[in-house]
């Protein structure tokens, strides 16, 4: 299969969606740590994402087609 | 991640013996730390909820509701109240926790002077009345096995310690597993699932997409869990060091033969720092103070400051300011890095979040055993083919 038909990704293709959910994750947990409310909140839907990232690709599988 | 991903000779990110280190480290420190980290993962599930556990099984404290503004009785009444009929029993400790318990005072009593520090028990006094709100309790109970299971294994401090290497080993298999995602990825694309094939390649697949997805909040969470390990052992250098040298003049004053009001300590601290809140009081001779002060742990209103205590230092007999000083950085970081440990900063919502991934955590831990012992099981089966197949599954 050596230099079949897949194409190989470049570092930064292969970290792109990784390093974006490092960055929101860290956020999520940063901002409830400064304030309530609206801080909380956005914390939320940051810790949420890679929750439902999780859920997404690891969930039971979805109907193709 | 697998040895399938060694040997590609044409590799553009790793060499093959880089990764063959690297996936060394990965097992290794992964293997050591697994079965720890499982039960710290479960333990630590009830403990996220404790104060809601506590609520639903009728343990929780509450202080009657009294008309507003209610004035506090005077807190020599209230820290008199848990001693009532106990000759000898002396006041240890005092705690505040104005969000969850309000107008209670914890007050923490040990049978004598002499008791080591674990005999202390904490009564919940009303602020406002003196009335005991529920008598102290010996701990016990299944909150009370959980806590001891994830903080210290019931072998005291050594088991402490030896939780926060693991956490490190932790830490050290997450980081490993990071660099090892780049070569397995290298054809897959994001997410990919490769659910067609063996168990052991979706396994593969989902150890490596949970991994990386959940990666800081694991990082986080397992980095201030082992730091939180250290919390004895900063204290004590607290104590020989910043506390030392606040009560530096004290050092060839006589013993005190009685230690004096406590409301007016309090009143000093209040006036010290007015825009503080009191959390914390440690008596003379306990290990957070000296022999001849109240120690005055006071915190701020917003989020992050209320984790952040100053040691304000008031004279036990006369009730004067002896010093008041920020808290030295390791013990900032300290305090800091447990909100980020507990997930208990941001209301239920963030709660039931850290709970859904401390359960993918579990996933990825169990994934990461299952692969190791399918390997394990086909280890004397020749590897077919290793040079190309990144990430791809190996025939069983």
């Amino acid at each position: 299969m050596r230099g079949g038909g897949r194409p190989t990704f470049t570092l930064g293709q292969i970290f792109a969606a990784p390093v974006g959910l490092a960055a929101v994750s860290a956020f999520g947990l940063t901002t409830a740590l400064v304030g309530d409310g609206l801080w909380d909140i956005a914390s939320w839907f940051c810790l949420g994402l890679p929750v439902a990232v999780s859920v997404w690709f690891g969930g039971p599988r979805r109907q193709r087609g | 991640m697998s040895v399938e991903a060694q040997g590609a000779t044409n590799h553009r990110f790793l060499s093959a013996k880089a990764i063959r280190a690297w996936y060394v480290v990965h097992k290794w420190t992964s293997l050591v730390c697994t079965v720890f980290l499982l039960l710290l993962c479960i333990t630590g599930l009830p403990l996220i909820f404790h104060e809601e556990i506590e609520h639903l099984s009728g343990d929780a404290v509450e202080a009657p509701a009294l008309p507003p503004g209610t004035p506090a009785v005077s807190m020599d009444e209230v820290t008199e109240a848990p001693r009532a009929g106990k000759p000898g029993a002396v006041v240890r400790y005092l705690f505040w926790d104005n969000d969850d318990h309000p107008n209670i005072t914890f007050v923490g009593v040990a049978p004598s002077a002499e008791a080591p520090p674990d005999a202390v028990r904490y009564t919940p006094v009303d602020t406002r009345t003196a009335a005991i709100l529920k008598e102290a309790e010996e701990p016990g109970g299944f909150m009370y096995i959980m806590l001891k299971l994830h903080v210290d294994l019931f072998a005291g401090l050594p088991g402490t310690l030896f939780l926060g290497f693991m956490g490190l080993l932790f830490v050290a298999a997450t980081v490993s597993g990071v660099v090892l995602y780049a070569p397995f990825m290298r054809r897959l694309p994001f997410g990919t699932m490769r659910r067609d094939r063996t168990a052991r390649t979706k396994w593969l697949d989902m150890h490596n997409m949970l991994g990386m997805v959940t990666l800081v909040w694991v990082l986080v969470v397992g980095a201030t869990g082992a730091i939180n390990t250290l919390g004895e052992l900063l204290f004590g250098v607290w104590r020989n060091g910043q506390l030392a040298e606040m009560v530096a003049p004290y050092r060839n004053e006589p013993a005190l033969e009685k230690i004096g009001s406590i409301e007016r300590a309090l009143a000093t601290a209040r006036t010290a720092a007015p825009d503080m809140n009191l959390r914390f009081v440690a008596y003379p001779g306990t290990p957070f103070s000296s022999k001849h002060h109240f120690a005055v742990f006071m915190n701020g209103n917003t989020p992050l400051t209320a984790r952040l205590v100053a040691p304000v230092l008031i004279d036990a007999k006369t009730a004067e300011l002896t010093d008041m000083r920020d808290l030295p950085w390791y013990l900032t970081a300290l305090l800091i890095s447990q909100p980020l440990h507990f997930g208990d900063y941001g209301g239920l919502p963030m709660k039931i979040l850290w709970a859904v991934l401390d359960i993918l955590t579990i996933v990825i831990l169990g994934s990461g055993l299952y692969l190791w012992v399918v390997r394990w099981k086909g280890a004397s089966q020749p590897a077919v083919n290793a040079s190309d197949t990144a990430g791809r599954e190996q025939p069983v």
